[in-house]
């Protein structure tokens, strides 16, 4: 339990100085135009931090989060993990996309296993894992059940335990629960601190979502678009273990970075200016 | 993977008791199709009843010569069956079939994994593909009976040559159309070539491959009673030459309704396997 955290002393992942334009193909006869999405980010996340990226949409954040798991490609800079140098996709991260995504042939258990099954892990071992986790996001029942057969509040669950499974070194989430109805995303995100609480992962939330910012996060990175860049990154006021939500929402300090999150989006961008 | 990833503490059994996973059991749904209505059942036993008894009454005031009625069909099936004739005829057909639709669909969905997975391969073979599935290939009989003569090589390739197409589509079109999200899961996961195919395209694309098999039991039956009547006359296709030959049109009947059971049967069969090797599928329907 992580109960007073301080201001983490160790980098977990590090971002340097990435860029990334998109070749956009132009209509037949045009030219292909280029489009920068990611202009110069560098930014680190501790070890068992929550750090969020917010920003309107169209500023690269979830690019950003892709390009760290490696499936998108950057053009210039360098992504770090325990100061490591990584490339391409990698068994270290893990991802949680904002549909569930779930195989629908494999039960929930078989979902979860996935992970350790591409890297080779014998069955027994790879089972009690999937067990576990699934223990975790409170759904060992649900574990013979296939995909189509569950919610969508229990399908992202498994895909939290599935990017949970491989023991990752980050776990990277991909506006994960913005899916979902108010209500189950607020039971989400309540699970999501009790996991982190249990597990101590160094997790990267892209989000845009201000109050879910606020409310799982130890700080956020505001963006801006056109190109996508850092704006401001903002400390988040409130000791650990957070309050609820609702209760998070009526402190004026809450009310305070709201606005000045808002603020920042809002502000007219560098380049149009 | 050990410490952090133990279990849930008492706490957590604490949260979900007050009601934070509260998503979990109230929401797993029974699951299958729908109960069918009793009412339905009675009107199509209605419908089935009342075209049986105005086909009985209709029939036997036409010449038995061009119409004949249930009984007397009925009657002829007997005799049919008595005498082994029909079944003889049906075991021989369905030895051409089957084996003719085995051939199709190995060969089918081998060649359609192939094209699907790759350009170069689907680039070179598509036009063929799209020129031989609309080329009505009944139209190829005669040059099918010069290579192959008239015996049961020749209407083996005629069941193939029929069947394959449907098959060999469907999967070239279920590996094209492996959802993108499912294949990102596995490049996030870093999975190898090899097993974004294995765990990955092949189970995608399965249900595409049994809607082609499905399609595909249907023209191999149609393959195997022209071979019938063109090759070497055999089989099912056989007793309805012969017994047209011989004016006796309730005996004709009788292979006629067969060749209808046996391609009922097999599409059903094929249904049900569909949806028991790809559940999920029922909810998107096809």
């Amino acid at each position: 339990m992580s109960d007073s955290r301080t201001a983490p002393d160790r980098i977990k992942l590090a971002v340097e100085d990435v860029s990334k334009t998109f070749r956009v193909r132009g209509a037949t006869g045009e030219k292909d135009a280029l489009l920068p999405v990611l202009r110069h980010i560098s930014f680190t996340v501790g070890e068992n931090e929550i750090v969020s990226l917010v920003g309107e949409s169209g500023c690269g954040k979830t690019t950003l989060l892709r390009i760290v798991q490696g499936l998108v490609r950057l053009d210039h800079g360098t992504i770090r993990l325990d100061g490591h140098v990584v490339s391409g996709a990698g068994r270290d991260r893990g991802f949680v996309f904002q549909q569930p995504n779930l195989l629908p042939w494999r039960t929930a258990i078989g979902n979860v296993e996935l992970g350790l099954e591409l890297q080779g892990v014998a069955a027994a071992p790879r089972r009690q894992a999937a067990q576990r986790l699934l223990a975790l996001v409170g759904l060992s029942v649900a574990a013979r059940q296939f995909p189509h057969q569950l919610s969508g509040g229990m399908q992202q669950r498994i895909g939290l335990a599935r990017a949970l499974a491989i023991d990752p070194a980050v776990l990277l989430m991909d506006e994960p629960f913005s899916a979902l109805d108010a209500q189950t995303r607020e039971i989400l995100q309540r699970e999501l601190l009790r996991i982190h609480a249990e597990t101590g992962k160094t997790i990267l939330f892209v989000t845009h979502d201000l109050d879910e910012a606020i409310y799982l996060s130890d700080r956020v990175i505001v963006m801006g678009a056109k190109p996508g860049r850092i704006k401001a990154t903002l400390p988040v006021p409130f000791p650990w273990p957070r309050a609820e939500l609702p209760l998070l929402r009526g402190e004026p300090a809450f009310q305070t970075m709201r606005a000045q999150m808002w603020e920042l989006i809002r502000a007219p961008s560098a380049a149009a200016a | 993977m050990s410490a952090p990833l133990a279990g849930p503490g008492p706490e957590a059994v604490a949260l979900s008791a007050d009601g934070v996973a509260e998503d979990v059991a109230p929401d797993i749904e029974e699951l299958g199709p729908p109960p069918r209505s009793h009412r339905n059942k009675i009107i199509r036993l209605v419908s089935v009843v009342g075209v049986l008894v105005a086909w009985e009454a209709f029939g036997r005031q036409i010449d038995p010569l061009f119409m004949s009625y249930p009984t007397a069909i009925g009657t002829a099936a007997i005799q049919m069956i008595r005498s082994g004739e029909l079944t003889a005829a049906f075991l021989d057909s369905l030895g051409t079939l089957l084996l003719g639709f085995f051939v199709a669909a190995v060969s089918g969905i081998g060649i359609g994994l192939l094209i699907g997975r790759y350009r170069t391969v689907e680039a070179a073979t598509d036009w063929l593909v799209n020129a031989l599935y609309a080329t009505p290939l009944v139209a190829i009989i005669p040059l099918v009976v010069l290579w192959f003569g008239l015996g049961f090589s020749a209407k083996l390739f005629i069941v193939v040559i029929l069947a394959i197409f449907p098959i060999l589509i469907n999967t070239a079109a279920g590996v094209r159309n492996v959802p993108q999200p499912l294949l990102d899961v596995g490049f996030a996961f870093d999975a190898t070539e090899r097993q974004l195919f294995t765990k990955f395209i092949l189970p995608a694309s399965l249900p595409y491959m049994m809607t082609g098999l499905r399609l595909g039991v249907g023209r191999a039956i149609i393959g195997m009673v022209v071979a019938e009547f063109f090759t070497a006359i055999t089989g099912l296709g056989a007793l309805i030459v012969k017994y047209g030959n011989q004016y006796d049109t309730a005996a004709m009947f009788v292979p006629i309704l067969t060749l209808m059971l046996l391609g009922v049967t097999l599409t059903a069969l094929m249904r049900r396997l569909e949806s028991w090797i790809a559940p999920w599928k029922d909810t998107v329907g096809d």
